[in-house]
This record gives C-alpha cells, structure tokens and sequence, in this order.
C-alpha cells in the first residue's frame, strides 16, 4: 500500500487530475486557471498536461464562467469551474439559482447539469474584504443545488472526483485557510464513503459538535481541550450541507442530549438554524438543553486586523458546549 | 464662458444620424411595397417552391400566435408572448438552420421552434402552467424557453465552445459543421449576460450567431433607452461583424442568417444580425401598449407587414394561384384546432408531480417531503363524500 502525505491544495489538484484522466469530458475553467495554475494553484499543472482546451482561462466575468458551462453541460461536457473567491461568486448568483439549479427540473429530468462550482470559501487569511467570505446558506436554499465542503486533504481529493462524477450541480466549497496548512496521509486505494454522507470524526458521550468546512478542525481542537476537563464531545463533519445527512447526528444527539453548531458564516439564517430545527424536531425528547449556535455574527465580514474576533474559535465553542451544561 | 470640452469623435459622425427606418445598412432584398431587390453581399436565387415555403411558414406562424392569443382571452392560457409582426424574422432565422445547429431561444420564438420541428402545442404548457418548457432540448436542437432575459447567450456560447471541441466547426463537411443561434431581444442587449456572452465567444472565436430581434419596444421602453447607436454597430467593438437586416424582409433575413451560420460553422467565428422589426402587438397579452405608444407608429408599421409583401411578390410574378392559397388556409385552420383542442386536452400536472425532477435522481430529503405531502392529501379521502 503506497500512500502519501499531502496538503488540502495537493489534494483537490490530485483529484482533479484524476477526474481528467478518467473522463475526457470532463473540462476545468476559470480566471487564471491555466499557466497561473489558481491563484492558490488547485489546478497547477493541469493545462499543461491536459492542454488549452480542457483547461480553459477565462475572460474576468462570473456569470459569464457559469453561463457557457451550462452550455457545455448541455452538449454533453462536464465542466468544474472555479469561483476565484466567495465575494466573487454572486455576479454568477443570477444564473447558478436560475439556470443551474432548475434546467433539469424546467426540462422535466430530460437534461441533466453535471456542473461542479469550486468556491474557495471562508476567512483567516487577512485578506482584504470580499475574499473571506461563506455563502454556503444561500445555495443550499436554492432546490436544486446540492452543497457540499471539504475540511481535509483526503476528503478533498475524494469528494472532488466524486463531485465531478455525480450528474447534478454541485457546489464544492474548500476552506481556503486549509489549502496549505495541514497535511494526511492519502492511500488512492482506498474506498472513500459516498459523497453525500455525514461522518462522525471524533467520538464523544456529553454533547455533540457539528461542523463543516474550516471549523471541522477548530470543533476538533475543542474535543481535544474539552477531554483535558473531563468532558467528552462527539464533533460531526457535515461534508454535505444539501441535502444533509442527518441520520448520524440524530444519532448522535440521541445519545449526548446537547448539540452546538458551529460555522464560520452568519448565524441569522445560517445552516446552524436549519440544523437546529430538524435536531428540535427529530430529538425534542433527548434534548436536555437548546441547539446553540456558534458563528459569524450578523454584521458584514471586518477588517482582517480582527476577523480572529468574528470568526468562531476554540473558545467561543467551548463557551456554547458550557452553556448547554447549564440548562 | 469657455468652449465645450472636445473628447473623441462625435458619435453621429461614426455612426451617422439617428435613424427611424433602419438606415441606410439595412439589408433588403424584398421591399414592403413586394419589390425583388438585390444586395452586393448578402443575395439568395430563391426558387418558387422556396419562397412559398416561406410565405406557408410565414403564415403558419402567426396562426399560432393569433390562436394561442385567443386561448388567453379564453382563460385557456395564463399569459402568451406574442410574435405578431416578427414572423418574418424568426422564419428568415429558423429556415437558415441545418438540423445539426442549435437554438437558444427566448420565450417568443414561437417561428424558430416550429422551423425546428418542435410541435407549437408544446409551446402551450408554460404559458397553461402544466409544465416549464416540456420539450427534450436535444431531440429537436432547440433549447428550452429562457425567461431571465439574455440568460441563454451564455449557454449558446458555451455550447458553441462545446462543438469546438467536439471537431464539428471548420471541417469542411457540410454535414458535420454545426453553428448556434442565440436569439434575444433589443432589451436583452443591455443585459450583462449579454454582453459578456459576446465576449467569451469572440475570444474563442466561437460558432455563433447573436441574432437580436429589434423590435423596438422592451415592453414600455424604446430603443432609445436601450442604446445611442444602431445595435448592429456594437459589435465591432466586440471584435466581430454585425449586421443590420430588415427583420420584416424574409428573404433578407434568411440570406444574412445564412451567410452568418456558415461563416461560424467553417470557424471563422461569432457575428451579429440585428433584424429590425416592429412588435406589432403587446409584450404579452398582460400588457396595454396604449399607454405607451402612438398609434401612427403602429400603423405605420403595418404598411411593412412581412406577411403581405411576400403575398403581393408571389401574386405579382405568378408564382401562386388561388389553390395555393385555400391549401394554406385548410392547412393554418388544421393548425389551429391542433392548438384549441390539444391545449384544453393537456393534462393538468398531479400535486405530488412537484417533487419530480428537481435532481437526476429523488433524494432522500425529496422523498420524505413528498411522502409527507401524499399522507397529508390522504387524510382528506373519504371527508367529503
């Protein structure tokens, strides 16, 4: 068995190749997704060895990128195109909610859209504004879309082929701050789990933590900081945040009686309500304390000097999984 | 008081005066009083049998906007996008087409689609609301009804980029050389979409045919407000030719189309037709043009009628009897009682047909909704008895 140690970046790279190799069908676009390779270098390498056609830079307009993809998904392509950051995503919002989302619908399943939209989303990375943003609420309320995110460099590599694989549109969010940070080791022959599936990566018995995304790794460190007081968190990466996969946190809270959510992206409406409310519904006789949320709060996304003050941490959660302990 | 600040040419030095009649690059080869003219570059030997062709579809056409407008008046229909006065246009367009090129319509359309073979009955079911556009886009080349104006610029350019690829462009066999038609309006051209699908397809040079229907009216707004130069000028700018055609014309319209589709399928490109034209009725069947315009205009227009010029060409030279003619009525009133009777026969969807389709397969969170659904319906059986 051969694997490899590999970051997040390296990963969806790895991924992409191997979706190219699989299926000639398969083409990449977006601004500077060539030569340049990304501006955090996914797609390095790729035009080269898959060549101008298939790797296509394209003019700077969103609407434009998802536009023709359309088009090529209708003759019969399967294209994965790159948002370059989460502010740029919505000049495309027009035709990913009304185009994407509802062609195989309007055409009564007739057509299909094999469209896969790369969103490098959330904050930490002291940029300037619009490049730390988390949209991800608004195209899981969108019927038709299916929304899912990444929060490591195996499940990168995997989702991403599985996401290019599957014959609906797909938003691929991957945590930039995760690109290059941590590395896993990957064995390309292993079985990965199916695309839309929840999974539990850290057992627990007192609450359960339910995260996605960039926070995956700060719900982690909580366990981790939690176990040294004595208290035991179960944390759930969501992976998929449309349709969700619900089975394994009912369970979970089953079990544990207490649940916080925690996403990088605003509370008011955010996944963490919705999460909230089928947990509500599902487990109302196992809940010993409110589902509590823990995100950005409901102001635009500051100067990067204090996003670390926006952005949910260790001790924002730690705090919510407390709270639940007081009821 | 100092003199105005000069900036660049002067427009109407560029592009010449405001212009109410198409101008003088308006390319026609039929004129409103029936006259054959010829053009330099843009000509067609029409053959008889072509140009009854023509006329027939002509006819058929508006038989199946003034049938389905009636279906509205008669609650049939919960709205119609009428094409009266474009049918010229979108027959000049939708002959021009090879089987293998591809349309990417607007929700007027109604002449291109019956070109393309789609059964006009079909066109009913968005505007009865049983469905959204039934029609399988690929059996018949002809893309589902775009609501979101200019929208399907985009997707007629990514496809054209798609036939690239797929080796169908610039070959040489004119059975395998494909081109696209992306059909808007003279509203559309303000749209982003539009503007940037004519961006991606000049840059790579893809096969298609920006085919704007002027009709001069974006509901209540003019041309005017829309643009300060003639709309086929824009191109250039883009890095591609337009051309002006007189949308009324037929003959022209059909011979521009051409020469445009065949110049993108042996890979030379996109370029634009602006088929100037007039809406002779209302934006829809919801709207009340006299609120808006003069009536003057409208009768104006109606002297440049596409209908009745072709009719005076073919009756002047012979090349029609009265035969011709009740053949054609017996076949446009056949047409009409396929639409009368089919539209009231179209099945109403069921409730529990929502939850169809909204992806390739029903997902689980789907399912439960419409199973949900189903019990809720169910627990009413038997209460009203």
């Amino acid at each position: 068995m051969s694997t490899q140690k590999i970051t997040l970046a390296k990963g969806l790279n790895m991924g992409l190749r191997k979706a190219m190799e699989d299926d000639d069908k398969v083409l990449l676009m977006g601004e500077d997704v060539g030569k340049l390779g990304g501006v955090f270098r996914i797609t390095d390498g790729l035009q080269k060895d898959f060549g101008e056609d298939r790797v296509i830079d394209s003019p700077l307009a969103e609407s434009g990128i998802v536009g023709t993809a359309v088009g090529m998904a209708l003759r019969g392509y399967r294209p994965v195109v790159e948002i370059q950051f989460d502010g740029f995503v919505y000049p495309a919002y027009d035709q990913i909610v009304c185009q994407v989302a509802k062609y195989t619908y309007r055409s009564q399943g007739k057509v299909k859209m094999p469209i896969v939209i790369r969103i490098p989303f959330g904050g930490g990375i002291g940029a300037v504004e619009h490049h730390s943003e988390s949209p991800e609420a608004q195209f899981a309320h969108t019927p038709g879309l299916k929304v899912v995110a990444c929060s490591n460099p195996v499940d990168g590599y995997w989702m991403i082929q599985q996401a290019i694989a599957h014959d609906d549109p797909v938003i691929f969010l991957e945590p930039k701050r995760q690109y290059h940070a941590d590395k896993a080791e990957l064995d390309e022959t292993a079985t990965p789990e199916p695309l839309f599936t929840s999974r539990v990566v850290r057992a627990g018995s007192d609450a359960t933590v339910l995260a996605y995304g960039p926070t995956v790794k700060t719900a982690l460190k909580c366990a981790e900081a939690a176990e040294s007081e004595g208290r035991s968190l179960e944390v759930i990466d969501l992976r998929t945040l449309s349709p969700l996969d619900m089975a394994p946190v009912y369970e979970s809270v089953r079990r544990t009686g207490r649940c916080v959510v925690t996403h990088e992206a605003h509370v008011n409406l955010g996944m963490g309500a919705e999460l909230a409310a089928r947990v509500t519904e599902e487990c109302f006789y196992s809940l010993e304390a409110p589902v509590l949320r823990v995100g950005a709060f409901d102001t635009p996304y500051p100067p990067s000097r204090i996003e670390e003050e926006y952005l949910p941490d260790l001790d924002r959660v730690l705090d919510a999984v407390d709270r639940t302990f007081a009821y | 008081m100092s003199d105005p600040v000069s900036f660049g040419p002067d427009l109407a030095d560029v592009f010449g005066p405001s212009q109410s009649d198409g101008g003088p690059d308006l390319v026609q080869l039929l004129t409103p009083e029936g006259e054959r003219v010829h053009h330099p570059e843009f000509d067609h030997d029409f053959s008889a049998e072509e140009l009854r062709g023509l006329y027939r579809d002509m006819v058929l056409t508006r038989r199946i906007d003034v049938e389905a407008t009636a279906l509205q008046r008669h609650g049939e229909l919960g709205i119609w996008a009428q094409l009266l006065g474009q049918e010229a246009a979108q027959i000049g367009a939708g002959r021009a087409l090879r089987p293998q090129d591809y349309v990417f319509p607007t929700y007027r359309e109604h002449g291109v689609a019956y070109c393309k073979g789609v059964d006009p009955l079909r066109l009913l079911g968005l505007f009865r609301g049983v469905d959204q556009g039934g029609w399988d886009p690929n059996e018949n080349n002809f893309g589902l009804y775009t609501i979101v104006i200019g929208a399907q610029t985009l997707h007629a350019t990514g496809y054209a980029m798609g036939m690239q690829r797929d080796g169908v462009v610039g070959t040489g066999d004119p059975e395998r050389d494909a081109a696209v038609i992306a059909h808007f309006g003279d509203g559309a051209s303000s749209q982003g979409d539009v503007n940037e699908a004519f961006i991606f397809a000049a840059s790579y040079n893809a096969p298609v045919v920006f085919f704007c229907q002027n009709n001069q009216w974006a509901i209540s707004e003019p041309i005017e407000r829309q643009t300060r130069i003639p709309l086929y000028q824009r191109a250039l700018g883009f890095g591609f030719p337009g051309i002006r055609v007189d949308g009324n014309d037929v003959l022209a319209t059909y011979a521009v189309t051409k020469a445009a589709l065949q110049r993108a399928r042996e890979g030379n490109g996109p370029s634009f037709v602006e088929a100037y034209t007039y809406r002779m009725g209302a934006h829809t069947t919801t709207d009340d043009p006299t609120r808006y315009r003069l009536n003057d205009e409208l009768e104006h227009w109606k002297l440049k009628d596409p209908i009745e010029r072709l009719k005076v060409y073919l009756r002047r030279n012979g090349l029609v009897d009265q035969e011709f003619f009740d053949d054609l009525d017996a076949e446009a009133k056949e047409l009409g009682h396929h639409l009368r009777e089919g539209c009231k026969a179209l099945p109403d969807p069921k409730p529990l047909d929502q939850f169809g389709y909204v992806f390739s397969e029903m997902t689980d969170e789907i399912a439960a909704q419409r199973d949900e659904f189903a019990a809720y319906l169910a627990s009413f059986e038997g209460s009203h008895s």
